[in-house]
């Protein structure tokens, strides 16, 4: 079952309301409940989409919608800036201390990860920091979790200090941060074993160990998949030791990961990274609007439109449509649009924020080839200003010419005519059914064609 | 009678009976004082069937991750029921609603929680789900049942990927006493099974439970691979594996939906282990898994200790739903009163 996004579930809100200049207090009501729904399907805690949307709708009531989006993409947005912001805003970076070694907790409940972010962690640390990083084994319980420890040590060639299982996690913490001052290693990362958030008796352990001396660092590593319950783990958490930051895992699966909104609000601590595979490498920082697009279930959708928006002159756009209707369309504008689309980024990362294109197969792999549209612009201005306008004129002769002019062959130049050919046919033929119902196009049918 | 009297009547008729429930009410709610009163608080409170109770009852649904989609189609069963039979006295409103959630539980006709055997050779589990459910513990636990119950068993070690899963598997064989099939790590998980398929067949075990490594259901390579040792068990014992039983974490949120289909697509999931029923979490997604993919729970693991899994009864179940869930609503509310 795969779930709705926001954008399409407010696609039958959007129609109802759509044309109208200002959002109306009952719109907005109608299409938070789309908000709502959406939310708690990506798994937010029921609370927090409740005073989030509140928020919200007191902020999009009586909005002016901006010209080039619907109602309903207007609202999408208000949504996923307001989750944007709430989700921090900025990166927020490590802290080492002052005093050597720095000292890293890692806690949470059984089966979040913690041991593997252990691993991830250090090695990140190493290459990225420049740091010397120690493991310590401090989960005495679950069965052969030392040993995992360890071996993820040797993978990484890192070194692991450990006591085996009959020894005291407090212990075994205070020697290891003696230990790391007597080797001179400046970072230690401290595996404490998955506990419940309301077992007393093992938190009293994390706060024994906290004792020690103060982490600089105190993570609480969540599934990424986590429901409802998020809110009360992380607030136990918190409440019991004071996290300092929130590592995400697994989010590398489908889910849609509301929980990091959840945490977010409760603690109002960072999230600082995030597991994205099974690769000890597959670490990564934490981007607040990557998140928050991924909870709407939209893709980036709406940098494109921000970017499209920045980006494409509207005056110059309804030019072109004249242009596309008259067939008037030369190479001129032709370049002119690959310039336009240049400037929104390199192609495939436009072609990732596209909602849905993480669902095709073999698209996450898909590199647009940045070269090819260099060939296209170069066989382009090797032409005449009459060839230009009037493509018809080129003949063999010219052909060769143009080829040589612009280090392709007569085959890519005689390609690129077709396509342009293509793709005046079938923009007269859109722009003709555009025009009829009074709508704006902005397309360019048969650019992807163009780069494969 | 009222709808929570009614459920509790329905558990205090044998001690027995009550030392279960206690059981699942430990794991279900780790703060609780003064059992009988605060059942008594929640009856008083909801004497009166309306709007406000719908309300209330579905938020406490949709916080024990159930699910929008479920929780509206329940809500409006409800409703429509309360009104059909236009029922006066509001306490046997109650009583209806108690029994339509555990009907949404119990729709499928056949009674599915009991575990299936081989009629003869050995009987093979295959423990299936995504990575930091608690596919190992439950197996150790699951194998302990087991051998309580008289069987011989034996575990395969399949999880050949994570760092010391194989030891892991192997500290619990040894703590249950039972053998432990395994290779070294990075070796192929079919190889493993096929090993295994074959010592319990040649010792004559009854049960052979195998353990797999945790996978996301979207990494198409290692549903793959899973398929790969379902097939490799099917072809050495036609009919098994009996039972593939998957790890659901009850933390989890609705993404346990599309495990569930996923992991069904792949290995015909026969029924769900929830584990992790000790925390605050409900794994209330069963439900809708229930509902929509027609697959039973089995088993809930409760704790951490090698008899901390108990076979799932929907009418507990259901009942620490709610008990708890109109208990921290109340809670709140007086909280917020303050």
């Amino acid at each position: 079952m795969a779930f709705e996004g926001l954008s399409e579930r407010l696609q039958g809100t959007m129609t109802k309301i759509k044309g109208k200049g200002k959002l109306s207090e009952a719109d907005v009501k109608e299409m938070m409940r789309e908000v709502r729904f959406a939310l708690i399907e990506a798994d937010v805690n029921l609370k927090v989409v409740k005073s989030f949307i509140k928020k919200v709708s007191e902020r999009a009531v009586g909005l002016e919608v901006m010209e080039s989006l619907t109602p309903g993409q207007q609202v999408v947005k208000i949504v996923k800036d307001e989750l944007t912001e709430l989700m921090g805003g900025e990166q927020s970076k490590i802290e080492f201390a002052t005093r050597q070694p720095t000292v890293i907790m890692m806690v949470g409940l059984q089966g979040a990860g913690k041991t593997t972010t252990t691993g991830k962690l250090a090695g990140v640390l190493r290459k990225k920091n420049n740091r010397k990083p120690l493991l310590v084994a401090a989960d005495v319980y679950r069965p052969a979790a030392i040993n995992q420890l360890e071996t993820i040590g040797k993978q990484l060639s890192l070194p692991v200090f450990s006591k085996g299982t009959e020894a005291n996690p407090v212990d075994i913490a205070r020697e290891a941060i003696e230990h790391a001052k007597a080797e001179h290693l400046d970072t230690v990362i401290i595996d404490t074993a998955g506990r419940l958030h309301v077992d007393e008796q093992l938190m009293q352990e994390l706060k024994d160990i906290r004792s020690i001396k103060e982490p600089d660092e105190i993570f609480l590593v969540v599934d990424a998949m986590t429901g409802q319950d998020a809110v009360n783990v992380a607030q136990s958490f918190d409440d019991a030791i004071g996290i300092t930051g929130v590592v995400l895992t697994k989010l590398d699966g489908d889910t849609r990961g509301g929980a990091a909104l959840s945490i977010r609000t409760v603690t109002e601590k960072p999230i600082k990274y995030i597991g994205t595979g099974e690769k000890m490498d597959a670490l990564e920082p934490f981007h607040p609007e990557r998140m928050a697009s991924r909870i709407l279930g939209m893709g980036d959708m709406l940098s494109l439109i921000e970017k499209a928006q920045t980006n494409v002159d509207e005056a110059k756009a309804k030019e072109l449509e004249e242009k596309f209707r008259t067939s008037s369309f030369t190479f001129d504008d032709f370049l002119e649009q690959l310039d336009q689309v240049k400037q929104m980024g390199p192609l495939d990362e436009i072609l990732k924020m596209l909602p849905g294109a993480n669902k095709i197969k073999g698209l996450e792999n898909a590199k647009v080839d940045e070269s090819q549209m260099g060939r296209v612009e170069a066989i382009i201005r090797s032409m005449t200003i009459q060839e230009k306008t009037t493509p018809e004129i080129i003949n063999a002769n010219r052909k060769k010419r143009i080829a040589r002019g612009s280090g392709t062959s007569i085959q890519d130049v005689n390609r690129l005519l077709k396509q342009f050919e293509d793709m005046k046919k079938m923009m007269k033929q859109m722009s003709g059914m555009a025009g009829k119902k009074g709508k704006k196009k902005m397309s360019m049918p048969g650019l992807d064609s163009l780069f494969k | 009678m009222s709808f929570f009297k009614k459920l509790k009547d329905k558990f205090s008729n044998n001690v027995e009976e009550e030392q279960s429930t206690e059981k699942y009410r430990e794991g279900l709610s780790k703060t609780r004082t003064g059992f009988t009163s605060k059942i008594n608080d929640l009856v008083a409170r909801y004497r009166k069937v309306d709007e406000d109770f719908f309300e209330e009852l579905e938020e406490v649904l949709l916080q024990a991750d159930v699910g929008f989609e479920t929780v509206i189609e329940l809500m409006e069963e409800l409703r429509y029921e309360v009104q059909r039979q236009n029922v006066k006295d509001t306490s046997n409103v109650q009583s209806v609603i108690s029994e339509k959630l555990v009907e949404i539980y119990e729709a499928g006709d056949q009674e599915l929680s009991e575990l299936t055997f081989a009629e003869s050779g050995p009987t093979v589990i295959l423990m299936v789900g995504v990575n930091g459910v608690g596919k190992t513990t439950t197996i150790g636990k699951l194998a302990q049942r087991l051998k309580n119950e008289g069987k011989t068993v034996m575990l395969a070690a399949g999880d050949t990927f994570r760092a010391g899963a194989i030891d892991q598997l192997d500290v619990w064989g040894q703590r249950v006493g039972v053998e432990t099939i395994k290779q070294s790590e990075g070796s192929d998980p079919a190889a493993v099974m096929y090993d295994a398929v074959r010592a319990a067949k040649s010792r004559n075990i009854d049960v052979l439970i195998c353990d797999t490594a945790g996978r996301l259901q979207n990494k198409v390579n290692l549903m793959n691979e899973l398929q790969k040792v379902h097939r490799v068990i099917a072809r050495e014992i036609p009919g098994a594996p009996h039972e593939v039983l998957l790890a659901l974490d009850a933390t989890t949120g609705q993404n346990a939906m599309i495990q569930a289909q996923t992991f069904k697509e792949v290995t015909e999931v026969t029924g769900i282990v929830l584990t992790k029923l000790d925390g605050t979490a409900k794994g209330g997604i069963v439900l809708a898994i229930r509902n929509k993919l027609n697959i039973p729970v089995k088993f809930v693991g409760l704790g951490e200790k090698l008899d901390d899994l108990q076979p799932f009864d929907p009418q507990k179940y259901v009942y620490g739903l709610f008990a708890e869930g109109l208990d921290r609503e109340e809670q709140e509310e007086m909280d917020s009163d303050k």
